[in-house]
C-alpha cells in the first residue's frame, strides 16, 4: 500500500522531459500520479486529483482502480472528463452503483485504498476545509460548493493523499471550517473520533511534498520539486527542509497535453 | 394497487404537484438532471420553496436566482469543472435577491437520509460527520449510541420531501419509468417523497428490459411527463452527451445580477417545453 515515500523516486526510468518544459502544475500532478501505487483502488475527484490518476493508469500503474463518486468504479475514461459523472465514466467502468451504495458499501468500510482530496484551506494537521471563508456561516465572505464526498473519504478511505496549490491563502494557522478531517488536533484525534482510515500521509504541493511527522502529526516538508528550494516550498510556520530529497523531474510521457 | 402515474404535458404537472413553500427535491447526480422541469417552476413563478438536491448546479442556481426558493438543503453546491454557482453565492453572501437559509450535509448523509425516507424510518445511521463542522450547523445529524455495542454512530433525520422531480430515458404508456447509466439517488428520492413527477426522454409501447435499468413502477410514481432533451445541458445516456460549454458559459450570465436578469426574462418568454 505504501508508495515510495515524496515519490521522490523516478518510476519508469524513461526520458525525462527537457528542463522547463513543464509547469509547476503538471510537477504537481506528476508527483500525485507517482503517490499511486498499480492494483489500488482510488477514490478521484474532480481537477487535479482526476488528471492524477488518469496520469497515473496510462503510465505506471495500468491496473489502477478508479473510483468516481457519481458511481463509476474501475473507470478507465480515454480522455480526461470534466465532470465527475461524464458519461464515459458509466460507460467504462466495472462496475456502475447508486450513490447510496458507494458510500455505505464502498467508502465507509474501508474498501477503497487512497482518497485524493483537494481544499480551499488546509492547517498544519492536514485539516481540509471547502465550505465556508471569512465571516459567519450563515454570511460567509466566500460560500465555497461544500463538502460532497470529502468527510467520508476522509474517514474511511485507506489513506489520503492532499493536492493544494501553496499560497499563503490554503496554508493557514487554523481552517476556518473543518469539512474533512485530517489529523485533528495532533496525536491519537483519529482514533477518539472513531475515523477509520490512516488519514493524509501525503500533500502534494506545486512546490513540494508535506508529510505528516510520526509522532506530532503536523506537516513537515520531506521532497522539492526540481528549481525550487525550501524557503518557497514550507509553507508559514512548518518544519523541514526536504532532506535533500528532491521529487525527479516529469518524463516525457507523463507531460500530457 | 390500483394507482398509476397520469401522463400529462410538463407545465401541467408542475401546476398540479409544486406549491408555494413546499419541499421539493429534482435529483440526478451529474446524469439525467431535471433541467427542465426546474425551469418550468421558475416559470410559474413558485415560492418560499426548500430546494433539496445532493449537487446543487446550474439549474439550482437558476432556481435560487430567480427566487423561488428560501432554503436549500444540500451536500455540494457547485458547477462541476467549471467553479461556483454565483446565483446561489450571491443568495448566501449578500441575500440577494432572497435570503437563503441553509443545511448542509455531506453526499454520504444527505443521500442515507433519502434512504431512510425511502424506507418509512425515521432517521438513517452512518458513520459519518464525527470532528468536522458540519453537525454544528446542521440541525438534521446526531450522534447516537449503538444499542447492542454501545458504538458511537451519526443518525440523520430521514428526507420526506412534499415532491420528487427525477428525469429518465423512458416510460410506456401505463407510466412505469426506466433510467439506466449513473442513477445517482433518484429512486430513493421517489420512494422518500409525498409526490412524485418522471419527465422522460420519449415515451415508448413497450419498455424493452435492460440489465441494471433501475423501473420506476407506475404505481410509486403521480404524474410522467414527456420532455425530450429535459435535462440539456445535463446528458441522457444513450441519448445525447453533456453541453460542456453550456456549463462553462453559464458562469459569465451566473457572475452578474443583470446579465442572469436577461437570462430570467428570456426564460419567461420562452413557451414551456413540451
Amino acid at each position: 500500500m505504501s508508495a515510495p515515500v515524496g515519490g521522490a523516486a523516478a518510476v519508469g526510468g524513461g526520458a525525462a522531459a527537457p528542463a522547463g518544459d513543464w509547469t509547476a502544475d503538471e510537477m504537481m500532478s506528476v508527483a500525485a500520479a507517482r503517490a499511486l501505487e498499480d492494483g489500488t483502488s482510488c477514490f478521484v475527484g474532480i481537477g487535479l486529483p482526476s488528471t492524477a490518476a488518469n496520469l497515473a493508469r496510462r503510465t505506471h500503474a495500468p491496473r489502477l482502480v478508479l473510483v468516481y463518486e457519481a458511481g463509476a468504479i474501475g473507470a478507465k475514461p480515454a480522455r480526461l472528463p470534466l465532470s465527475i459523472g461524464d458519461g464515459i465514466l458509466a460507460e467504462t467502468a466495472d462496475a456502475v452503483v447508486g450513490v447510496p451504495e458507494m458510500f455505505n458499501y464502498w467508502v465507509q468500510p474501508g474498501r477503497i485504498d487512497v482518497g485524493f482530496l483537494g481544499a480551499a484551506q488546509i492547517d498544519r494537521f492536514a485539516n481540509l476545509n471547502t465550505t465556508v471563508i471569512g465571516g459567519d456561516y450563515a454570511h460567509p465572505k466566500v460560500r465555497l460548493p461544500g463538502a460532497g464526498g470529502a468527510p467520508e473519504i476522509a474517514a474511511g478511505c485507506g489513506e489520503v493523499i492532499v493536492i493544494v496549490r501553496q499560497t499563503p491563502r490554503s496554508f493557514v494557522e487554523r481552517v476556518d471550517f473543518v469539512t474533512s478531517v485530517g489529523h485533528g488536533r495532533g496525536p491519537g484525534d483519529r482514533e477518539r473520533l472513531g475515523l477509520r482510515g490512516r488519514g493524509p500521509v501525503r500533500v502534494i504541493t506545486d512546490l513540494g511534498v508535506l508529510e505528516p511527522d510520526p509522532d506530532t502529526c503536523e506537516l513537515v516538508l520531506t521532497a522539492l520539486h526540481p528549481g525550487v528550494d525550501a524557503e518557497q516550498a514550507r509553507p508559514a510556520r512548518a518544519r523541514g527542509d526536504g532532506g535533500g530529497a528532491m521529487t525527479a523531474p516529469p518524463e516525457r510521457r507523463e507531460v500530457v497535453r | 394497487m390500483s394507482r398509476r402515474a397520469a401522463l400529462s404535458s410538463l407545465p401541467e404537472a408542475i401546476a398540479d404537484l409544486v406549491h408555494d413553500g413546499d419541499t421539493v427535491a429534482l435529483e440526478g447526480f451529474t446524469h439525467l438532471i431535471p433541467v427542465a422541469a426546474g425551469q418550468e417552476i421558475i416559470r410559474q413563478g413558485r415560492r418560499g420553496l426548500t430546494l433539496v438536491r445532493l449537487t446543487p448546479d446550474i439549474v439550482y442556481d437558476q432556481l435560487i436566482g430567480a427566487g423561488c426558493a428560501r432554503r436549500l438543503v444540500f451536500s455540494w453546491g457547485g458547477n462541476p469543472g467549471v467553479g461556483s454557482l454565483h446565483r446561489f453565492r450571491d443568495a448566501v453572501e449578500n441575500d440577494w435577491p432572497v435570503a437563503l437559509e441553509l443545511e448542509e450535509h455531506s453526499h454520504a448523509g444527505l443521500a442515507n437520509a433519502y434512504v431512510a425516507g425511502a424506507s418509512d424510518l425515521p432517521f438513517a445511521v452512518l458513520r459519518g460527520y464525527a470532528g468536522t463542522d458540519l453537525p454544528a450547523h446542521t440541525a438534521g445529524v446526531r450522534t447516537i449510541a449503538c444499542p447492542f455495542t454501545g458504538e458511537r454512530l451519526t443518525a440523520v433525520r430521514a428526507l420526506r420531501p412534499d415532491v420528487a422531480i427525477v428525469h429518465a430515458q423512458r416510460a410506456d404508456r401505463e407510466g412505469n419509468v426506466q433510467l439506466w447509466g449513473l442513477t445517482g439517488v433518484q429512486k430513493e428520492a421517489v420512494l422518500a417523497a409525498e409526490r412524485s413527477l418522471a419527465t422522460v426522454e420519449e415515451v415508448v409501447d413497450e419498455l424493452e428490459p435492460r440489465p441494471n435499468a433501475v423501473v420506476l413502477p407506475s404505481w410509486v410514481l403521480t404524474r410522467v411527463a414527456e420532455v425530450p432533451g429535459g435535462a440539456h445541458p445535463a446528458y441522457a445516456h444513450d441519448y445525447y452527451e453533456r453541453d460542456n460549454a453550456a456549463y462553462r458559459a453559464w458562469d459569465a450570465v451566473s457572475r452578474d445580477r443583470e446579465a442572469f436578469g436577461a437570462w430570467l426574462e428570456a426564460l419567461r418568454a420562452r413557451e414551456a417545453v413540451a
